[in-house]
């Protein structure tokens, strides 16, 4: 899933100062799995904000919430086209993909993030999430005993470990476990240590963000053609 | 209770088998404090929600306590650890929405000590008249009206 975390009510204060009436908007998929911008969270930034408007006089000012459920999808906004209506601004609790879709199907409205999208992720423990995939575009987690070196390594080394490594954890970080441990602990629970004897040739990033945004086009799935297809 | 809007309204989330029973005893002691307090009983403080606590004091209570069992004696094992954290991060968003944290504060006792209860409820009351009303309070109540809602 795709981790966030909400900013701070200040930082939300100041970002919809200039607008008279906000929606906040939740998201039903991810966010509201790692508690950033479900419904619940959603209650909670719409009274906080209005009792931090109050708070610096501007009672006149018009909070309100609602969730739909899914942001990163055209398809789920259908509900929120009337119910937009008498609002200046949407204050997007979805992901950043979330917050950029509401803005392409709401073009002249203002949308505000509500959260800092973090990383794609998964729930290490109650209450802590942790990196799992950097979307490099050309994955090779078949190779590491499927630990990314890209996503868990701080100095993202593919012929690891780098020496700093001491019992298990990262010298960047002695809280962070070294991902190369893990590699070879999976390796060697596979019966496959040999495999790391291996030189890992070197990455392929011409499929990584650096060249810009990135698409996936399936032509045996288009309905549309190319000339009317959403750029 | 009559209130001219000079003495703060405090809400109780009391856990029905220590906080609740306890208040029950301080009247039945006939012990005497503020009755600024009202009190809500849940099943278990485990239950209570920010969302909850945040919409007391957007409705214009002065504080909020949440009282539930000592620790390690909670009926549902571990809602009173639970709610002690949620009331760490709501007090933080009080922080952040310029109310401040003192207005909201957790109790850990049992359904003996009635009078701990009164203790705590004129401890929090007369902190509460130092600290002075909430400035969410509207003007012509003694709060708990809804707010900002069509």
């Amino acid at each position: 899933m795709i981790v966030a975390n909400r900013k701070d009510i200040r930082e939300l204060r100041a970002m919809i100062k200039p607008y008279q009436r906000v929606l906040i908007v939740g998201c039903g998929t991810c966010v509201t799995v790692c508690l950033a911008g479900g419904e619940r969270e959603a209650a909670i930034i719409g009274s906080s904000l209005r009792m931090a408007l109050r708070l610096a006089g501007k009672s006149d000012r018009r909070i309100d919430e609602c969730t739909v459920e899914r942001q990163c999808d055209h398809a789920f906004f259908d509900p929120l086209t009337q119910q937009v209506e008498g609002y200046d601004a949407i204050l997007s609790l979805g992901c950043g993909v979330g917050v950029q879709e509401l803005a392409e199907r709401f073009p002249t409205m203002a949308i505000l993030p509500g959260l800092n999208t973090q990383f794609m992720g998964t729930l290490e423990e109650q209450g802590v999430w942790g990196e799992r995939c950097v979307g490099c575009g050309n994955c090779r987690l078949g190779e590491f005993g499927t630990v990314c070196p890209i996503a868990r390594c701080a100095k993202r080394l593919f012929n690891g470990p780098c020496g700093g490594s001491k019992n298990g954890r990262c010298e960047v970080n002695r809280e962070m476990p070294c991902a190369w441990q893990l590699i070879y602990d999976r390796m060697k629970a596979l019966g496959q240590l040999d495999r790391l004897t291996e030189i890992a040739p070197i990455m392929d990033w011409s499929r990584g963000i650096d060249g810009g945004p990135r698409r996936v086009i399936r032509e045996d799935q288009r309905i549309a053609s190319p000339c009317c297809a959403r750029s | 209770m009559e209130n001219n809007g000079s003495e703060p309204v405090i809400l109780a989330f009391c856990c029905h088998y220590c906080a609740y029973a306890a208040a029950d005893l301080a009247g039945s002691l006939r012990l005497s404090y503020p009755p600024n307090v009202r009190v809500l009983r849940v099943p278990c403080t485990g239950k209570v929600e920010i969302t909850q606590i945040l919409r007391a004091f957007e409705w214009g209570v002065d504080g909020v306590i949440v009282a539930g069992c000592l620790e390690g004696g909670c009926h549902f094992v571990e809602g009173n650890l639970r709610a002690r954290k949620r009331v760490e991060r709501a007090r933080q968003l009080l922080d952040e929405i310029g109310l401040g944290r003192d207005r909201l504060e957790m109790f850990n006792l049992s359904s003996a000590e009635g009078p701990r209860f009164a203790e705590i409820v004129r401890d929090v009351t007369e902190r509460l008249r130092r600290l002075g009303p909430s400035p969410l309070r509207r003007e012509s109540s003694a709060g708990c009206q809804p707010v900002n809602k069509e």
